[in-house]
């Protein structure tokens, strides 16, 4: 499959914006690109609608914001993806902290 | 290409939202949601498609190929289709010894997008859009470029049916770099009028990816 990229995504305007340098996307850790791919990932199949991961990173930054939390952009992403997929019922709360678990243990160590 | 970001998995301490990113990606395979392939075309997909990489291109082809220039300069439209590039219609404008082009919209944000990825914040701001104009020279300094005054500044106002698009001056001392090298040097700015291309990479200290 080819993957082009997608205006409402790039064009992400305000606080949800794409953090970029010189219009080029920035990444500052592997991680950070990797939830973006997911995210971008199942959006293209379908798993849900663009607006509505938006408007749960919308929400995840205005409440960051709101409180003070010196998050960076893609942590707040991430909290937002997650919510997004505990609330479309792709995940449970149980599967995902088990996982958690497993890498945080060592028991678990797949790579990238 | 992979996930080369410059974070290693196992040789140092990871970041507990790193370990809960991997985590999440683990899940999400497993459950059949994604795919590590596919989150890698995602990746490159948008780091190389937004952003001005297209534009780049477009400038390096005409710093190399004189006959592509011409047609170029003549229909910016038709040449950049060559390359495969669309969007909406370009002009493009070329700076020389004595003619150097600035790039504004003054009515909103027109700007060739396909060519550059995302406008610049400061493009947008209505102080950059009505003192492009009006002082022009003094605009470039802000910017740090400070032009001679034999040099005749022209600007140009894109509009949702032109784009205008700056064709900078080849840097001397790149006599031997090849087109691809070339293109690592042209910058946004350069194409939006208010840098000059310098002869090293702009990218240079980048993290790679």
């Amino acid at each position: 499959m080819s993957v082009q990229p997608d205006r409402q995504i790039a064009d992400m305007e305000g606080g949800s914006a794409l953090p970029r340098k010189n219009g080029e996307l920035v990444f500052d850790a592997a991680w950070e690109a990797r939830v973006f791919g997911m995210t971008i990932s199942m959006h293209e199949r379908q798993l849900f609608a663009w607006n509505e991961f938006r408007d749960e990173l919308i929400d995840e930054i205005g409440e960051a914001d709101r409180t003070g939390s010196d998050s960076t952009y893609y942590e707040r992403w991430l909290e937002a993806f997650e919510h997004l997929l505990l609330s479309k019922g792709l995940i449970s709360q149980e599967e995902l902290a088990a996982r958690l678990e497993d890498f945080e243990s060592g028991r678990r160590d797949d790579a990238f | 290409m992979s996930g080369n970001h410059g974070d290693g998995h196992h040789s140092h301490p990871e970041s507990a939202v790193a370990l809960r990113a991997r985590a999440l990606e683990s899940l999400l395979i497993e459950k059949g949601l994604t795919s590590s392939e596919v989150v890698d075309q995602v990746i490159s997909a948008y780091e190389q498609d937004v952003g001005p990489h297209n534009g780049a291109k477009v400038v390096a082809r005409a710093w190399t190929d004189p006959a592509f220039k011409v047609r170029l300069l003549a229909d910016g439209s038709a040449a950049v289709a060559e390359l495969g590039f669309g969007g909406a219609l370009i002009a493009v404008v070329e700076n020389t010894p004595s003619v150097h082009n600035l790039v504004v919209c003054t009515l909103c944000s027109c700007y060739p997008s396909a060519l550059l990825g995302l406008p610049p914040t400061w493009y947008k701001s209505f102080a950059y859009r009505s003192r492009a104009v009006i002082e022009p020279r003094a605009v470039l300094r802000e910017f740090g470029l400070e032009l001679p005054d034999s040099v005749e500044v022209r600007v140009w106002d894109s509009s949702s049916e032109l784009r205008y698009l700056v064709l900078p001056e080849r840097p001397a001392g790149t006599e031997g770099l090849s087109e691809e090298e070339l293109a690592a040097l042209v910058t946004r700015d350069a194409m939006i009028g208010v840098a000059k291309v310098q002869a090293t990479a702009a990218t240079a200290g980048q993290a790679a990816g």
